[in-house]
């Protein structure tokens, strides 16, 4: 393979493409697909057969407003329907070079407004489980790119010049990351991409996954190329079946094309991916306890020094990154680091894909620049809280995060920001609340989330959730008293200071940031003995000695 | 040949002193006489550095680091006692003892074990964080070992003592968070198992009464987990 073929592979895609008037893309995501969206594709495709006109009709990862799901989008107008359904398909054709369907408007509002899609770019676009597509729209370029006209350290350079930082949640420099594993002495070393993708209303690395699985294949080869790896492990999670069996499809088209194996693109470079399935545990998404895991011992964190980049995978140098992570490698390769660097602000770079779910009009999946505030990503892009209630907080950062009040929603987001602010980036999980939600059941909600995946190994976190929870608990049923809340936050400070890994140091946020932006719920709950958004059932026992 | 090992000089609590450059913090302090808590450390097992007692305030880190799997480095400043260190100790007790059912009066290692150790030298008087209670087993299939869940710290002494020196894999841990278990083979009885070689190993080193002797009780049973670096100089030295 080199940039001739890879040139013929894009212009034999496009002649293909060409030979068609119209193009009907339908979502086949996860999501839309519990609406079915695989019946409604079968009918377009019934339809369109019949018609006359020259159509096409492709099956598609995510669009990403998932709440008007099944999506339709048509091609050359990017006209996009919303809650299209099998007895729609007449019409959906009938539209097509004409009116459109007014009924199937999915009333985007200002969905697409401000988004920047870089990971996304071909979700939505492409066939995931057609590597040619994937090829015709720029891909596998920066591959060869890397592999022909830059060597190992001016990869590193362009990607520490973008100022990529780890999308899984540390945000951690990329550049410096690759920098240090690149630089470490070993005959063999392994690329790692971690797709254990576990917080509560996260669905960013699943969706690049099911939509664009090659983007993260090249990105794993190019990282595999910049620090001298050889072989590559991607780690999804079994409850994925959709992204797995995509990968699966997308690894073996990407070896038949070359882009994998022996000698790639005609040079010495050797790499290969393999998929590890995860098993349901959260903490596997640590790096050292899914270092365990691939090697198939118990998931459970090792202290760190040693970190992977110097003893991960069988003691051998191993570079860790995110889905999200990889998915940003190939555009940095292909327009350069300083492409990169001029979106988003000082220190946080790029754009960043979040899943905005919970009380909010347009649940769905979006991507904008850093920088952007809270409330133009919940209120522009995502339309705000629903049935006219209030927003009261919004989640991110998954069990790790916290939960930011109105005050914070002019917040532009960045890593630094949002840590100041005492939540995180995380994954990339929004959750909006109204004012339906208690915040202490909120927490009470991620404890019991950090209770039941904390693997067990050390003492803080093993036992020290399980106290979290049920002062929480107590505190839910009206029963704690200034005690029990005193005791909360001492437990916060040691769990949270003496924890071994990240799940039982950040186990306390949820907790600690509705203490800091929400106390007088707390406070309602042991001196007045009340829930003021009414979700907590109080004890009777405690309401009525109170009374 | 491998070069001699450099020796490094550290500070611990202001005190100058010197260490091997492979070796950790705890094992530079008690070279030294001073004196830092562990539970699921054992000389002559592998580190797991999960019981966060050793916990140290290393100048320039940005958290507390435990002191036995962390290497001494030049210059390196070290606090291994103060105020609020020894809060969060004392609090990893209570958590200790809050989790399951450590009911010293009635416990067979009452008078040698270490968790009541390290509460006195620690100086945890009394449990402010409330008991769980839970209703473990005690395995007592096995002819002449029992193992009670109840006194259990999940410290890994055993799993490690009988991976690494006895080589029979017996002991692992199932389960997660605080329903974790040790566990002999896959869940057998003890007694049922076919790996264990029944050399007691496990039971000289558990830190308490979650595995002792059958038919030995309070201040007779002195557990003798010190057997375990003879054993490993012993066995080093047979190697060819």
């Amino acid at each position: 393979m080199n940039a001739e073929e890879l040139e013929q592979i894009a212009e034999a895609a496009h002649a293909e493409r060409a030979k068609f008037d119209y193009e009907v893309n339908v979502c086949m995501g996860t999501g839309c697909l519990s609406q079915h969206s695989d019946k409604v594709k079968a009918a377009i495709e019934k339809e369109a057969a019949g018609c006359g006109k020259k159509c096409h009709v492709r099956r598609t990862g995510c669009m990403g407003l998932c709440a008007a799901g099944p999506m339709v989008l048509m091609e050359p107008s990017e006209m996009r329907y919303g809650h299209v359904h099998e007895g729609d398909a007449k019409e959906v054709i009938a539209s097509l070079g004409g009116e459109p369907v007014a009924r199937l408007d999915p009333h985007l509002g200002g969905y697409f407004d401000g988004q920047n899609h870089v990971v996304l770019e071909n979700s939505g676009h492409i066939d995931p489980e057609k590597i040619e597509e994937y090829i015709a729209r720029g891909g596998y370029e920066a591959l060869v790119k890397a592999l022909t006209d830059m060597n190992p350290a001016s990869v590193i350079e362009q990607i520490s010049k973008s100022g990529l930082r780890g999308r899984g949640g540390g945000g951690y420099p990329t550049g410096l990351k690759w920098d240090t594993v690149a630089k470490v002495k070993g005959a063999q070393k392994y690329v790692i991409c971690n797709g254990d993708e576990g917080d509560p209303g996260a669905f960013m690395d699943r969706s690049v996954l099911e939509s664009d699985p090659q983007r993260v294949i090249e990105g794993m080869a190019i990282a595999a190329y910049a620090i001298g790896a050889t072989k590559g492990y991607i780690y999804v999670r079994a409850e994925y079946p959709l992204a797995v069996q995509r990968l699966t499809v997308a690894l073996q088209q990407a070896r038949r094309r070359g882009f994998l194996g022996n000698g790639i693109c005609e040079t010495t470079f050797s790499f290969d991916i393999d998929i590890r399935l995860g098993a349901g545990a959260f903490v596997c998404g640590e790096e050292t306890a899914l270092i365990a895991s691939i090697e198939g011992k118990r998931g459970t964190p090792r202290p760190r020094p040693p970190y992977p980049a110097v003893s991960g995978l069988w003691g051998d140098p191993t570079l860790i990154n995110n889905v999200e992570t990889f998915a940003n490698v190939p555009p940095i390769i292909r327009n350069g680091g300083e492409w990169f660097s001029s979106m988003g602000t000082a220190r946080s770079k790029g754009t960043k894909v979040f899943a905005l779910t919970g009380k909010i009009q347009r649940t769905g999946l979006v991507e904008v620049p850093m920088g952007m505030t809270l409330r133009q990503i919940i209120f522009g892009i995502g339309g705000g809280v629903p049935d006219g209630r209030k927003f009261k907080a919004v989640q991110t950062g998954g069990p790790s995060g916290g939960c930011l009040p109105e005050e914070h929603l002019d917040l532009s987001i960045s890593y630094d920001a949002l840590i100041s602010a005492g939540s995180m980036m995380g994954s990339g999980g929004m959750i909006v609340m109204d004012d339906t939600s208690c915040m202490v059941s909120v927490a009470r909600f991620f404890m019991e989330f950090c209770m039941t995946e904390s693997c067990g190994k050390c003492v803080p976190c093993r036992a020290g959730t399980v106290q979290m929870y049920e002062l929480l608990s107590k505190i839910c049923a009206g029963e704690a008293t200034h005690r029990d809340l005193n005791q909360l936050v001492e437990l916060c400070e040691v769990v949270g200071a003496t924890s071994l890994c990240g799940l039982g140091q950040t186990a306390p946020n949820p907790v600690l940031s509705t203490l800091r932006y929400f106390k007088h719920e707390y406070l309602a709950h042991i001196d007045e003995k009340r829930c003021p958004a009414g979700v907590c059932e109080l004890s009777p026992a405690a309401v009525e000695v109170h009374a | 040949m491998s070069a001699e090992p450099n020796v490094r000089t550290l500070t611990i609590n202001g005190e100058e002193i010197s260490a091997r450059s492979d070796q950790t913090i705890l094992e530079a302090a008690r070279e030294h006489n001073i004196a830092i808590p562990t539970l699921c450390h054992l000389e002559g097992l592998s580190e797991v550095g999960a019981c966060r007692l050793c916990l140290v305030e290393v100048k320039g880190a940005r958290r507390l680091l435990p002191a036995c799997v962390t290497q001494v480095a030049e210059g390196m400043e070290v606090t291994t006692h103060n105020a609020k260190i020894d809060r969060y100790r004392t609090m990893i007790l209570e958590l200790f003892f809050a989790e399951r059912n450590h009911v010293c009066s009635v416990c067979v290692a009452n008078g040698n074990c270490e968790l009541q150790s390290l509460s006195l030298q620690l100086g945890m008087t009394h449990v402010e964080i409330p008991y769980q209670y839970p209703q473990l087993p005690v395995d007592a299939s096995h002819p002449r070992f029992t193992v009670d869940h109840n006194r259990c710290v999940l410290c890994t002494r055993c799993v490690r003592v009988c991976a690494e020196i006895e080589g029979a894999n017996t002991w692992g841990v199932m389960g997660r968070g605080g329903q974790s278990l040790v566990i002999t083979d896959l869940k057998q009885p003890w007694g049922d198992s076919e790996t264990c070689t029944s050399c007691g190993k496990c039971v000289q080193v558990c830190p308490t009464g979650a595995l002792f002797e059958k038919g030995r009780a309070g201040s007779k049973v002195r557990k003798h987990p010190e057997f375990l670096p003879y054993l490993r100089i012993m066995r080093e030295g047979e190697q060819p």
